[in-house]
């Protein structure tokens, strides 16, 4: 399947990924109304770690692992893998155990404490390629057929 | 091939699963003694407080079974195993066969023998939707009810009547509530917050006695003497695995169904799986039952490969627990509280007024434990460390940091977690886009 991969030494640590994952979660996927105006803003589903005030920066996010073990400790079956291999969360479902984000070993599962959902990457199903992907300025994000690692 | 599976939890989830990816023919049937479709288990203290419908107990769709041609039988108990014929044989006197066999029972309460509790009518152990639901059938009877057992089960009890506005008191034998996940300061945070909401927690002491009249709880005397006024009891010591009915079936029993890292037991093509099983520790590799959700789900998945011809190694268990109580998270996993802590590099953190609190367990340098209460996020990140036995020497520093995360890393452990394979970095578009 298609995953999305991080280069490390293009990433200029903007966090245009999370801006743009933030912005196609809202309601409105304009970033200036989902960020100010919206009732909730959505947790981006990826995540810019940086280092030294970013000398060192990277964006992480999902595996939409073979195996997840977020599927595997998810206790209420929120958590399952769709016909793509697409590891999706039905947030109805959720009863925010947090188990996803104890076994996550990719640190990918966001906690929407507002809510009390578990929150995580669904590679933007109306999308043709993810959101961040298409943001990245310096193509430091790839959409391309891979294994988990 | 004729798969017969004993339980129908998740470790019975994971097989159905793994044979269906290897063999999608085979006959399988699954024999539960419990009447409902797989279930979250751990949900059952959320159905009793009212957090959830019954609608939302249900782990899977329900043409889960349909859609993997499962043969269900449900409430249907197997009394006993017949290792030579192989078959098994049900409470109701039928006998199903079958080539490939898992026993994924799970666990059954422990109720150790207290005075006066066998003649009452209100005791009741919190394991199954069943019991929740007795529970919570009669909740509007109850006053106050005493937990005993100060464990994960006992406190999710506690929570749920205390959220139906039921006044509860848990008793812990042991000096601290979750004295196995827990430490003391993660222990003592939650005991406080537990107290906040206005459950009573007693330790060191137990109870020696039930009174009342007939079937009727007026109270329990304690060890210490103190007597507690109740109508309701929950006993809540632990669970131990279900395997009493595998009694002269030839199969090596010790505390739970041994198995190797196929997860098959000691007769040939019977396996077992899940919080019946006793498996390898991750750590010390000894064999140990672990009733974890998530290491029942692997069993399972491990199982049902074997069974189906795969073959899949089992890692080893690595206790693991995400448990919010009232609000706050927790997290605790691996080795969290060692008995010999020289042998350990221990670095903690705590604010125990904010509810906040840190703890990572080291070994040679790898990391072995970590509890998290509070801040939570990103702790599987701790969970993928301890399981691929990085060596921690040069990350010592940030590891209670807050935001500790792949940064904190190498380069080389973030490149293989998240970067392209092969080419992409070595030339194409990626390379090209290198900017500084």
């Amino acid at each position: 399947m298609k995953r999305i991969y991080s280069i490390e030494d293009a990433c200029i640590g903007c966090h245009l990924c999370e801006v743009a994952c933030i912005t196609e979660h809202s309601l409105s996927k304009d970033p200036v109304k989902a960020f100010l105006h919206e009732p909730e803003r959505p947790i981006s589903r990826c995540t810019v770690e940086e280092w030294d005030g970013g000398v060192v920066s990277i964006s992480t996010n999902c595996r939409h692992c073979d195996q997840p073990d977020c599927l595997r400790a998810c206790i209420s079956g929120a958590v399952q893998k769709n016909a793509q291999g697409v590891v999706m969360i039905d947030t109805e479902q959720c009863v925010g155990c947090w188990s996803c984000v104890m076994a996550c070993p990719y640190g990918a599962i966001q906690r929407n404490l507002a809510r009390k959902k578990a929150n995580k990457c669904d590679l933007c199903p109306d999308r043709q390629s993810p959101a961040c992907v298409d943001a990245c300025p310096n193509r430091a994000l790839v959409y391309r057929e891979g294994s988990q690692k | 091939m004729n798969y017969l599976i004993v339980g129908n939890s998740v470790a019975a989830v994971g097989a159905i699963r793994a044979i269906r990816e290897l063999d999608q023919q085979g006959n399988i049937t699954v024999v539960s003694r419990e009447k409902h479709n797989v279930y979250g288990r751990p949900l059952i203290s959320y159905l009793l407080g009212g957090l959830i419908t019954e609608k939302r107990m249900s782990y899977l769709p329900d043409n889960f079974y349909e859609q993997n041609r499962i043969n269900l039988l449900l409430d249907s108990e197997v009394v006993a195993v017949d290792s030579k014929g192989k078959s098994v044989k049900l409470a109701g006197g039928d006998t199903i066969p079958y080539d490939k066999l898992l026993l994924a029972t799970g666990g059954d309460p422990f109720i150790p023998p207290i005075e006066g509790l066998t003649d009452k009518d209100r005791i009741f152990t919190f394991t199954t939707w069943d019991d929740a639901a007795k529970l919570k059938g009669i909740s509007a009877d109850i006053n106050r009810a005493v937990v005993i057992g100060g464990g994960l089960i006992g406190l999710k009890a506690a929570e749920g009547l205390n959220l139906l506005n039921k006044s509860v008191t848990v008793i812990e034998l042991a000096d601290r509530v979750l004295s196995s996940a827990f430490d003391r300061p993660a222990g003592k945070i939650v005991a406080r917050k537990m107290k906040a909401n206005g459950i009573d927690v007693i330790t060191e002491d137990t109870v020696v006695r039930i009174e009342g009249e007939g079937g009727e709880i007026s109270g329990v005397t304690l060890k210490s003497g103190d007597f507690i006024l109740c109508d309701t009891v929950i006993v809540a010591i632990g669970v131990r695995p279900a395997a009493a009915f595998l009694k002269g079936s030839g199969i090596e029993v010790n505390r739970g169904i041994v198995v190797d890292n196929s997860m098959a037991t000691s007769v040939k093509d019977i396996y077992a799986a899940g919080d019946v099983a006793e498996a390898a520790d991750f750590f010390s590799g000894q064999k140990n039952p672990m009733p974890i959700w998530p290491d029942a789900y692997i069993q399972g998945d491990v199982a049902g490969t074997a069974m189906a011809g795969g073959a899949k190694d089992y890692e080893g268990g690595l206790a693991m627990n995400s448990i919010e109580f009232f609000k706050v998270s927790t997290i605790s996993m691996g080795v969290t509280n060692p008995l010999n802590p020289a042998e350990y590099e221990i670095h903690t953190y705590q604010d125990i007024q904010n509810y906040q609190y840190r703890k990572i367990v080291l070994q040679d340098n790898r990391l072995v434990g970590a509890v998290l209460v509070g801040n939570v996020d990103r702790a599987g990140i701790f969970a993928g460390l301890i399981r691929e036995k990085v060596d921690m020497t040069p990350f010592k520093d940030s590891l209670l940091s807050p935001d500790f995360g792949f940064i904190n890393l190498s380069k080389e452990i973030r490149s293989r977690l998240f970067g392209p394979q092969g080419k992409a970095l070595l030339s194409g578009r990626a390379e090209q886009a290198v900017g500084h």
